[in-house]
């Protein structure tokens, strides 16, 4: 199986790479859109942890202007906190530390702004085009649209929409190395006429990188005159059976750096008081899932719900990828997320009654007021129901998009004759996904944590033996972009205070009748003894704390697969969290009840047996 | 005294209002400081360049994309006409010559020997750019635009649809707690800005726009009849672009909600003046939220020369509207603002405050579901 290439967003290297003994104080910053949040890892006893942290409004619009303004509130709520001072007299971070001041690196990531927004540009949609947009999304950034020969627009239409579209950049792929260089040079004379103005400010030069077939670089850097600033970078796509997109991501964060934040008010000044160069938040947030997954050795799914987009990012086997599902969120978008889902499909999840014009009002007057928070338990629940569905679509587009390389002829022998698979199969497999991590405001903040581990399980459907997660503070932009300088302590640091485990879900595929065995379990580990069965359609919590280990034994009944073929026994490591071990034997694909009472019914009996809330 | 910041929505009698009528591109600006302008004239203009339709001749003509060069008629920069003669190959001793002929008018941009591709730039398209509000210019950008001073009546709404458009005020509903159905529009509100209440019904803009009112202005709607105005289910709140004949604006919010007394009033004592509506929302980073804009001629009142409903302190007394349900919609006065988080109904715990709501109850809610407002 040919599959996209793996890559760490930003690899750290032996040039970035500080000594860590030579490192005690560390302060980092996250400039978001709304809110500046600032830590502080410190060595205690020899190993990093975090300490405090702070946050303030960012202040990249009027009347501030100047993002560095947030930065030190938030660095100052540190400080005070800490009592430590760490803003000089100056205005600036102390660095190096010493007498209990200042710190001895600071780094810093940043989406303030809508973070990076990119157009990017192939020859084929799913090859070229495909490979430009993961380098893109790799890179943090945003991906406007994606032009292609085959998109199904007639040219005049795509260049109306490059002209319409006002991108941070532009990326363009196409053709693999000595191969036919016409069709890509047709895109960059599609995109030379059509002129694209960039975001911000007329006096700034659109960069446009092409990362296309090395032959075609002269007709391409003709085709562009001096209203745009070309980068000609390696292809991503040499050839059709592999991908090579650190180049054009290294090019996109440089770009990054020189144009699109340096056009960002106070940028400048924030630039020259890093330590390492300012990370897009989305890549830092890569880079630290794909660091643990390659440590521990194995498949992790990240997700970051916010109130515009929701961010979705996995490793399987190696392979890195994330997307950015633009218009999925909780405040700003959650209308779209009605839209797209439907009512009834989010109803399903809410057990109670609602009436659905009330509902479609006060979905939008939380589009129109998006910063008001659920204040009944009612609302709560519709907003929960709201967000399994926002992520069961996120992921869902998440798994159209991490394939394996489409385009990459294969051989095949009589024996496929039965199990012919094509190229461009997702490479994203519930069944041995052994991590989920969640993140952003609804999951992070929901009053129980039963409810962020339902909302979890409802969305994805991990099935097989699956640990769940959620990252305590939101720190994984802060410590993604500390693994470019200081890999260890970022690893220390997200395995002691990053992430807050909820427990297991053991969930077996398959579809069975009500009532019928669907797996039989028996849990042991130091003071543990747990054994039963579960029968199909229901759900056990099992109570096991955080922190505690202990061995699983799963026997599926026929027809139900737990990880190692139908009725198959599997044996596994469990881990113990906030919320415990979901025993969960409603199969998979998760189906409700298709009769409104019937489901009512069955979701009251799960989320009692969760114990996600008391209703009347 | 405990206090607290929270949003609002700007509603003001008078105010001295700026606006900048910026060009999108670089062009000639028609006015010069000191010039009185209304609404409707023009203050700058441009042309933008033309659109582009990309012809690929090497394939109309069956030809190596690096002979197109020698086979065109027409070379760069010169115009062509729809129909056109564009290229011709040279044919077999001067015969069986195959052409091709050009789809559209414009000048030719590029021909490219690499692809065969000939791009056709269309004439230039005229942009123009209004004052949309009347008053002084007070400022001249350079090849941009104006900046236009007047002294007016603010209001900003909190939901909008369609973009820009002008018409004298006119009321059709006595009081804001009145549902705007469709009997309350008539024939004679033709290009008028309409002032609703409460609701307005689907109805009642299905007959707005069939009269010809220039917009609509109204406490409330319901999503259920915007998605039957709009054709679709509107998922992100970016609006200005609807062509759906005329600009709606809601002050306060969806569903069955009163325009706030204050608005209510201004747009009574108001009624007949020219007003300025845009109905563009853009909730997302850089907030636009609709507006009316009505210039005053008068005096202003030195009493009420601020603004009355702006971002800004909390503090017990003031007057609030509860914005989230299970109170939506309910005015009452600031009781009491405890600094400690409070557990809601929900579990969640979150700061609050206590409202002592006009039909005489105290609720508690999250001060995060309160704006303020002046009544």
């Amino acid at each position: 199986m040919t599959t996209p290439e793996s890559f760490s967003p930003v690899p750290a290297t032996s040039a970035n790479l500080l000594d860590p003994s030579s490192i005690n104080v560390i302060l980092a910053t996250d400039c978001g859109s709304t809110t500046t949040k600032a830590i502080l890892i410190e060595k205690v006893d020899g190993e990093f942890r975090q300490t405090f942290r702070g946050e303030a409004p960012t202040t990249v619009e009027e009347p501030a202007a100047d993002v560095t303004m947030g930065v030190v509130n938030s660095v100052s709520e540190v400080a005070e906190l800490a009592g430590r001072k760490l803003i000089g007299d100056d205005g600036q971070v102390i660095r190096p530390a010493s007498d209990g001041q200042g710190c001895d690196i600071y780094i810093s990531t940043s989406s303030a702004g809508g973070g990076l927004q990119m157009m990017v540009a192939g020859v084929v949609r799913e090859m070229t085009a495909a490979s430009a947009k993961r380098a893109a999304l790799g890179a943090g950034a945003i991906v406007m649209d994606t032009i292609a020969t085959n998109d199904k627009r007639l040219p005049h239409e795509q260049i109306q929409r490059i002209r319409e579209l006002r991108p941070d950049m532009i990326l363009i792929s196409g053709g693999t190395d000595g191969g036919t260089t016409q069709h890509v040079v047709q895109i960059a004379e599609m995109v030379a006429p059509a002129k694209p103005q960039p975001r911000f400010g007329s006096e700034y030069c659109m960069p446009v990188i092409f990362a296309g077939n090395v032959d075609a670089r002269d007709a391409i850097t003709g085709a562009f005159d001096d209203s745009v600033e070309l980068s000609l970078v390696e292809n991503l796509r040499p050839t059709m059976e592999r991908e090579n997109l650190a180049p054009a991501r290294d090019a996109i964060h440089d770009l990054f750096l020189e144009h699109v934040m340096a056009h960002a008010p106070g940028y400048d000044k924030l630039i020259s008081w890093t330590d390492a160069p300012i990370m897009p938040t989305p890549a830092a947030v890569g880079n630290i899932l794909q660091q643990i997954a390659e440590q521990r050795g194995v498949n992790a799914v990240g997700v970051d719900i916010g109130g515009a987009t929701t961010d979705v990012f996995s490793v399987f086997e190696g392979t890195f990828n994330r997307t950015v599902s633009a218009n999925l969120g909780m405040s700003y978008s959650i209308s779209n997320v009605c839209a797209e889902a439907s009512l009834p499909s989010i109803l399903r999840w809410v057990p109670l009654d609602m009436d659905e014009r009330e509902l479609r009002n006060r979905v939008k007057n939380k589009m129109i007021r998006p910063t008001t928070i659920p204040q009944t338990l009612e609302s709560l629940l519709f907003e929960q129901a709201v967000a399994r569905e926002a992520l069961r679509l996120a992921y869902e587009q998440h798994k159209d998009f991490a394939t394996t390389l489409k385009g990459v002829q294969q051989q095949r022998t009589v024996g496929d004759t039965f199990s012919q698979q094509s190229s461009g199969q997702t490479i994203v497999n519930n069944m041995t996904l052994d991590l989920l991590v969640a993140s952003g405001g609804v999951l992070s903040h929901a009053p129980r944590m039963s409810q962020t581990a339902a909302m979890l399980v409802d969305a994805f459907q991990p099935e097989g033996i699956t640990t769940l997660a959620k990252d305590s503070i939101f720190m994984m932009p802060h410590l993604g972009v500390l693994a470019q300088v200081l890999p260890e302590a970022a690893v220390q640091v997200f395995e002691r205070d990053c992430l807050v485990y909820l427990g297991t879900c053991i969930a077996p595929a398959g579809i069975g009748k009500a009532g019928r065995a669907c797996f039989s379990y028996q849990i042991t580990g130091e003071g543990i003894s747990h054994s039963g069965e579960v029968v199909f359609g229901e759900m056990k919590l099992l109570s096991m704390a955080d922190g505690v280990i202990a061995t699983a034994v799963i026997e599926p009944a026929k027809g139900f697969d737990a990880g190692e073929g139908p009725g198959k026994k599997v044996e596994g490591e469990i881990r113990g969290g906030t919320v415990g071990v979901i025993l969960d034997g409603r199969g998979r694909p998760l189906e409700l009840p298709t009769d409104r009472d019937a489901c009512r019914q069955a979701v009251t009996t799960w989320n009692h047996v969760q114990g996600l809330a008391e209703l009347n | 005294m405990a206090h607290a910041y929270t949003p609002g929505l700007k509603v003001t009698p008078w105010t001295r209002h700026r606006i900048r009528r910026i060009l999108p591109i670089a062009g000639e600006v028609k006015r010069d400081v000191g010039e009185r302008v209304g609404a409707a004239d023009v203050v700058a203009e441009t042309f933008m360049p033309g659109n582009v339709t990309p012809l690929n001749v090497a394939n109309m003509l069956s030809m190596p994309p690096a002979d197109i060069p020698e086979c065109m008629l027409k070379q760069v920069g010169d115009p062509i006409a729809v129909d056109e003669r564009l290229a011709e190959t040279k044919g077999i001793f001067g015969f069986f010559k195959a052409h091709c002929q050009s789809r559209t008018a414009g000048t030719i941009e590029t021909i490219s020997e690499v692809t065969g591709q000939v791009i056709i730039r269309g004439e230039p398209l005229p942009v123009q750019v209004s004052a949309y509000v009347a008053g002084e210019v007070v400022e001249v950008i350079a090849g941009e635009g104006v900046v236009i001073e007047s002294d007016v009546a603010f209001v900003q709404g909190i939901f909008g649809i369609g973009g820009e458009t002008l018409g004298p005020l006119v009321m059709a509903c006595e009081s804001p707690e009145q549902e705007l159905t469709a009997e309350r529009i008539t024939d004679e509100m033709a290009g008028m800005v309409v002032v609703g209440g409460a609701r307005m019904t689907g109805a009642a803009v299905g007959r707005a726009i069939e009269v010809g009112c220039a917009a609509v202005v109204s406490g409330g709607l319901d999503d259920a009849d915007l998605r039957d105005i709009l054709g679709y289910d509107l998922g992100v709140a970016i609006t200005g672009s609807e062509t759906i004949g005329l600009t709606l604006v809601v002050t306060e919010g969806f569903g069955e909600i009163a325009m706030a007394k204050r608005t209510h009033q201004l747009f009574g004592e108001l009624a007949g003046h020219e007003a300025s509506v845009n109905g563009t929302t853009q909730i997302r980073a850089g907030v636009m939220r609709p507006e009316i804009v009505i210039p005053r001629s008068d005096h202003p009142p030195a009493a009420d020369s601020k603004p009355n409903r702006i971002a800004g302190l909390l503090e017990v007394g003031t007057s609030v509207r509860v914005i989230r349900d299970p109170y939506f919609g309910v005015l009452g006065t600031v009781a009491s603002l405890p600094s400690e988080p409070q557990a809601l109904d929900s579990e969640s715990r979150a700061r609050v405050l206590c409202v002592d709501t006009s039909e005489g109850e105290t609720v508690t809610v999250p001060r995060a579901n309160v704006e303020l407002i002046e009544e």
